[in-house]
């Protein structure tokens, strides 16, 4: 009896095709996350940007398009596009650039290797709240040690307060962004590197043709997988990024530090207009959704899905 | 010097430059983290003095027990005690049963559910809060530690089922059919043998999970509105708009509760990636 319901079992294991039923009961849970609490609000969102929402967020009927066209016939959103793209690329592109060495330093065998690694974790361990406001904190214009530094160095004569000004503002939020930024895409291309063979790396070394273009030669187009998925992934980090603007300058002065993501969240819950903060959001998601795309194309997914 | 002795030492300067290389990026990376460290050991009066100090000329190591009578640290770190290891918990329920079932088996509908688990797990709850605000004022959920548990605990189930799947994967199939043909049940298999064998991938998603809701700022920020509702990450960032900012005080909390998820974050570092990238680096 032990033996046929043994049997019985086996023919269950992989290979064996169970009906979406039979799946239910272990995939129910997870399935009920998923739908009620991520798909739903995402058909929600898009419910909304069609929606009239007064300004206490009760519902007035249908809307049309009227949403999207206060959006565009908002004043500040030009300059909140161009920010955006602005910060997008300028933070992936520096974060990817810095990675790059930067793996290579953690890959590498010395004393202190151990303490780098955990150091470079940190930012990514860390609430970026805090992160963020011991940064805020460092460039006081007034208290901050940023501007002891500067002045014991005799680079500047009287403390300056960066965030107060729009320009140099937003220059610091790019550079607190790139900064906590650099711990997930360092650590995925060190996987990269770590997946290298052995002698390869040491072929690439010893190369007659020097460490550098051997390098560029061997190792990188090897890493380049991991590369364009570190890519993909952090760009949908730091599109969403929210912490850090909100942190240290809320998008301000006016809305000259916004992204779409806090402007939007500017929208909805300062100035009371879901409706518009709504499609502005759709338009977010849809970038988002691009990316994810972009991703899927890149994992190698379909290698589980055959198994 | 003959050439072996020149390629020794010509070994050992390299490691030193690479020590080197490797403290000072070290520094960079802790300093906003050593700063609040030393704001967080003066005593109040001396962090609005001018010119600031980079050092406390007294140290107050006694300041990180007063942050518990001078700002509402107690209240905060218990909300998202509560919070995070009931996301944990749920997260857990819901994703072992699915991370194990899809490793183990067949079924109609697998591709289907493998794809709306990794397009999801891009999905962020900071462009989907109007969506969010909006279901839980339908489900009276505003305001309520159920709200943030059921939000965290969903927008984590993709890196929770993934990375759960692929330590079910790891284990040979071998080891469970033995037990089925000992006469075990399926439920039995999963329980008596699985479970303990992928103990070190349940104990990685049971702390990242607790992690991501320890941090999670931008769903409290906007559905706690009571101070008592709030986890820490939403009561510090309120604290700082205050006209007297406490910030010695505000700093030693911060670090009081960085330092533990850290410490976490570091043990499971080794799977990190892997699961964030969906198996598709490592």
């Amino acid at each position: 009896m032990n033996i046929l319901r043994g049997r019985f079992l086996l023919s269950k294991k992989v290979g064996a095709n169970d009906t979406p039923l039979q799946a239910l009961p272990w995939l129910g849970t997870a399935l009920f996350l998923i739908v009620g609490f991520v798909l739903w609000p995402t058909v929600e969102l898009f419910l909304m940007s069609f929606r009239r929402v007064d300004i206490s967020g009760l519902l007035k009927g249908w809307a049309g398009l009227d949403n999207y066209r206060s959006l565009f016939d908002n004043s500040d959103i030009k300059g909140t596009l161009f920010r955006t793209a602005i910060w997008l690329v300028v933070v992936v592109a520096a974060t990817m650039a810095i990675s790059l060495p930067l793996a290579q330093l953690l890959n590498a065998k010395f004393i202190g290797q151990k303490f780098l690694r955990y150091s470079v974790i940190v930012p990514w361990a860390a609430s970026l709240v805090i992160t963020s406001t011991s940064w805020k904190w460092i460039l006081n214009g007034y208290y901050g040690v940023f501007n002891l530094v500067l002045q014991d160095l005799h680079i500047i004569k009287e403390p300056v307060d960066l965030l107060s000004d729009p320009k140099t503002g937003f220059m610091v939020l790019l550079v607190v962004g790139i900064a906590v930024s650099l711990p997930f895409t360092t650590y995925v291309l060190l996987a990269g590197l770590q997946s290298i063979p052995h002698d390869i790396m040491e072929a690439a070394r010893v190369d007659g043709a020097g460490p550098w273009k051997g390098y560029w030669a061997i190792v990188f187009p090897l890493l380049r997988p991991a590369f364009l998925v570190a890519a993909v992934i952090n760009s949908v980090y730091v599109f969403n990024s929210f912490p850090i603007i909100w942190v240290m300058t809320q998008g301000g002065p006016g809305y000259e530090t916004d992204t779409t993501t806090t402007f939007a969240y500017k929208v909805a819950f300062r100035d009371q207009d879901i409706g518009q903060s709504a499609s502005l959001a759709v338009g977010n998601f849809m970038v988002i959704f691009v990316l994810i795309m972009i991703f899927l194309k890149l994992s190698k997914w379909r290698d589980l899905d055959k198994k | 010097m003959n050439p072996k002795a020149k390629h020794k030492l010509q070994k050992r300067s390299k490691g030193f430059v690479l020590s080197i290389t490797g403290l000072l990026v070290s520094f960079l990376f802790l300093f906003p983290y050593l700063s609040m460290f030393s704001t967080a050991m003066k005593p109040n009066s001396s962090n609005t003095e001018i010119p600031p100090t980079y050092l406390p000329k007294a140290w107050e190591f006694g300041n990180f027990i007063k942050v518990f009578q001078e700002l509402p640290f107690g209240m905060y770190i218990r909300s998202t005690v509560i919070i995070s290891l009931c996301t944990m918990i749920l997260g857990l329920i819901a994703s072992l049963p699915a991370g194990y079932y899809i490793a183990r088996n067949k079924f109609r509908g697998r591709t289907a559910f493998l794809l709306l688990v990794l397009v999801t797990q891009m999905f962020s709850p900071t462009t989907l809060l109007i969506g969010i605000y909006r279901e839980m004022s339908v489900l009276h959920l505003i305001n309520s530690y159920l709200g943030l548990i059921l939000i965290n605990a969903s927008f984590n189930m993709a890196f929770s089922v993934w990375i759960l799947s692929s330590f079910f994967q790891s284990i040979p199939v071998e080891i469970e059919e033995a037990a089925s043909i000992d006469g075990a049940s399926r439920f039995q298999t999963f329980t008596k043998i699985s479970l303990p064998l992928a103990l070190p991938g349940i104990v990685t998603t049971a702390i990242f999970t607790f992690i991501a809701a320890w941090n999670e700022f931008v769903v409290a920020y906007t559905l706690a509105s009571s101070p008592s509702k709030q986890p820490f990450s939403v009561g510090l960032s309120l604290l700082t708009g205050l006209y007297e900012v406490k910030w010695n005080y505000l700093f030693a909390g911060s670090l009081i509760a960085i330092i533990p998820v850290v410490i976490l974050f570091i043990s499971i570092e080794k799977y990190l990636v892997s699961g964030l990238t969906a198996g598709s680096v490592k």
